[in-house]
């Protein structure tokens, strides 16, 4: 009699899924558990009291979730849309340039490599009120102002979305060029014959070709945008008084500031349907771009 | 009226001469064929037709402009391209219309276009479908309709067919000769083919090395090559070449010792010593009995077939003279086994004599 053995592939799946396990599976089984708890790291009994869906009947009464979410949207929404707008403009000109071309595409991929947490320091300085670039080069150029660039709501967001635009539109913009070198030249010259200004090639020609790449990098910009966290934590922190409040510093602040973990993991999971939502939209717009240019099967 | 001259035309790839002053006038409604081996510059030529590549040197004119610093859009010239080109994110009847959307026509009137060139190719099942889910031959057709929707003055096709199967490629040619007759347009056709060029063209213009070769009817440079290029480029087989030397003034002997009397068209043109290459066509090699009746000068030669090409109506005879392999035509075949010993008879009216260091032909 033969001791029943597990089958072979499943042994050399086992490390892979011992580690998928620890690092994704149990801490999101853990946390979307403790989203029905009234869960405070500083009382860790509190784990084990069942409150139902009382964390998300709160979260979707709460004002300043729906500030923070609303707030948000528009930032992803602005961001994302300035961020393409501008990278496709750095690519469609990278690509014109025939001399040093290698050494720019390594230069529009600079911000990327820099720690979004040093991006967020070097921001904070420059539109620093008393000793920032900004206001001193306003100053010297003769406007006697100091602008409240990190105070005002307005302006506070406007630094922010500006950082970000600035450490990510190399995405778009290495994305878009990328499409940019696949695009076949025959079409573009049957164009010119057909008649096409340049701009008409790149109107009917060029852009849909470019489509499913601009899509590409929108999923992926919209897969991460919860990294723009560390920007807006270091830059304002979500204030000053929740001015510049977005749903990472909100949840944070909930979960580490005041403990209350078993409410910030229900709002986690709110803002994941954000996430998804946007996600979901731009695949959709990415699977019927590439079936436009034929690229689908 | 849309002639289309070309005056001394000069293409360089950065340091690389493609083209070294080309000269050709063509006339309004005519089929001109741009052939040469691959490399020779004949893409290059007709690009600068179409405005694709800048003119280093020289002007070229369509319809009497000079087209120089013009945009393809300012030229009306319509171009099918080796790979068809199509627009892959729009259906047929989208493709068909482009041009036509561009130049701001009305729907009706595109519609009508559209409709008509659909028509004449063949397309209307097509209309919507992406070009994805077209055969070759179905593509080939849709980058012709394109280019007919337009009634551009000139047509431009760089070598069309020879994406398509044997099969297809001798049946589309016989539609774009179709074509021709029926829209009655300037045509600028590029191919590699000598077949495509002798049954497609009005005159054919035989390029080599960003040269113009020779420019005539397909039967001029048949029949009347200038150089051994021609001669071993047009036609196939190609034109058998055996080397030779001139002795006396009426003879030449041929290597291996066999001795030909210097053909009429070329008797007084040359000199006794003179190195020569004797050429001749493979119709002109025949096996008696089965050979066209013909009068004229010929020499009888008893040759060993040491290859056979059967092709239905005829068969390719390979065989040598004097150590050089030639070929020869059997028509009416009966069946002919390698090693066996047939007498031809060699046509010598018909024969060519070319200068052995210029390649050139000599002819009265
Ligand atoms: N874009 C290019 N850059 C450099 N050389 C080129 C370019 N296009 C063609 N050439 C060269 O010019 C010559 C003629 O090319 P082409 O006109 O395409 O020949 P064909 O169409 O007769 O085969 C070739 O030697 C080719 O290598
Ligand atoms: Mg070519």
């Amino acid at each position: 009699m033969t001791r029943r053995r597990l089958p072979e592939w499943f042994l050399l799946l086992l490390p892979a899924i011992i580690v998928i396990a620890a690092v994704v599976l149990i801490p999101l089984i853990f946390s979307l558990y403790s989203s029905f708890t009234p869960y405070k790291l500083t009382r860790p009994s509190t784990l084990w009291t069942w409150v139902g869906t009382y964390n998300y009947e709160k979260i979707l009464t709460d004002a300043k979730f729906w500030t923070a979410f609303g707030r948000t949207v528009l930032f992803l929404t602005i961001a994302l849309n300035l961020e393409m707008l501008l990278g496709l403009g750095i690519a469609l000109m990278v690509n014109k340039v025939t001399w040093g071309q290698r050494t720019l595409r390594t230069v529009v991929m600079f911000p990327m490599m820099f720690s979004p947490i040093l991006v967020g320091f070097q921001f904070k300085f420059i539109f620093n009120d008393n000793i920032g670039l900004v206001n001193n080069a306003l100053q010297s150029m003769g406007f006697n102002v100091a602008l409240p660039w990190l105070v005002d709501g307005k302006l506070a967001m406007f630094s922010i979305l500006f950082a970000e635009v600035w450490m990510s539109t190399s995405v778009f913009a290495i994305l878009i060029l990328a499409g940019l070198f696949a695009i076949p030249r025959d079409p573009l010259e049957a164009a010119k014959v057909d008649g096409c200004t340049p701009f008409q090639s790149f109107r009917h020609i060029t852009l849909p070709f470019l489509m499913p790449f601009i899509y590409i990098a929108m999923t992926i910009r919209s897969l991460d945008v919860a990294r723009a966290y560390d920007i807006v934590q270091i830059m304002t922190g979500g204030g000053p008084a929740r001015r510049t409040e977005l749903l990472w510093t909100l949840m944070s602040r909930t979960g580490y500031v005041d403990a209350r973990m078993g409410l910030a993991n229900a709002m986690g999971y709110v803002s994941i349907i954000l996430s998804v939502v946007f996600t979901i939209y731009f695949f959709r717009k990415l699977t019927a771009a590439r079936a436009q240019i034929g690229m689908e099967g | 009226m849309t002639e289309v001259t070309l005056s001394n035309v000069v293409k360089f790839y950065g340091k690389h001469q493609a083209l070294h002053g080309i000269n050709l006038d063509i006339s309004d409604g005519e089929f001109v064929v741009l052939v040469g081996p691959s490399g020779c510059g004949k893409s290059t030529t007709l690009r600068m037709i179409a405005g694709l590549e800048d003119i280093s040197g020289g002007e070229i004119s369509i319809g009497g402009r000079v087209v120089n610093d013009l945009p393809p859009r300012d030229r009306n010239i319509s171009m099918v391209f080796q790979n068809y080109a199509l627009y892959p994110h729009m259906t047929v009847r989208e493709n068909l219309g482009f041009s036509l959307k561009i130049a701001k026509k009305d729907e009706a009137e595109i519609t009508k276009a559209v409709d008509e060139a659909a028509g004449i190719l063949g397309l209307a099942e097509l209309m919507d479908r992406k070009p994805a889910a077209l055969s070759g031959g179905q593509r080939q057709r849709v980058a012709m309709g394109r280019a007919i929707v337009r009634h551009p003055d000139v047509f431009l096709f760089d070598e069309p067919l020879s994406n398509l199967d044997a099969k297809l490629r001798t049946q589309m040619r016989v539609e774009i000769k179709k074509l021709h007759q029926k829209v009655g347009n300037t045509i600028i056709y590029v191919t590699h083919d000598q077949i495509e060029a002798m049954t497609l063209a009005d005159r054919i213009v035989l390029m080599q090395d960003g040269h113009i070769v020779q420019v005539g009817t397909p039967l001029e440079l048949f029949n009347t090559p200038l150089n051994t290029f021609v001669a071993t480029f047009i036609g196939s087989p190609p034109m058998n070449l055996i080397d030779g030397v001139v002795s006396g003034t009426s003879s030449i002997k041929l290597a291996g010792g066999l001795s030909v009397p210097v053909p009429a068209s070329a008797r007084g043109q040359v000199h006794s010593g003179q190195q020569v290459k004797f050429g001749f066509r493979a119709d002109n090699l025949m096996p008696y009995g089965h050979a066209v009746e013909e009068e004229g000068e010929r020499a009888d030669l008893e040759l060993t077939v040491t290859l056979t090409e059967p092709l239905g109506t005829e068969t390719i005879l390979f065989t040598d003279i004097a150590g050089t392999e030639v070929q020869g035509k059997m028509l009416n075949p009966r069946p002919v086994r390698p090693g066996e010993v047939l007498k031809f008879r060699l046509m010598l009216d018909k024969c060519h004599v070319f200068d052995a260091t210029s390649t050139d032909a000599i002819r009265g």
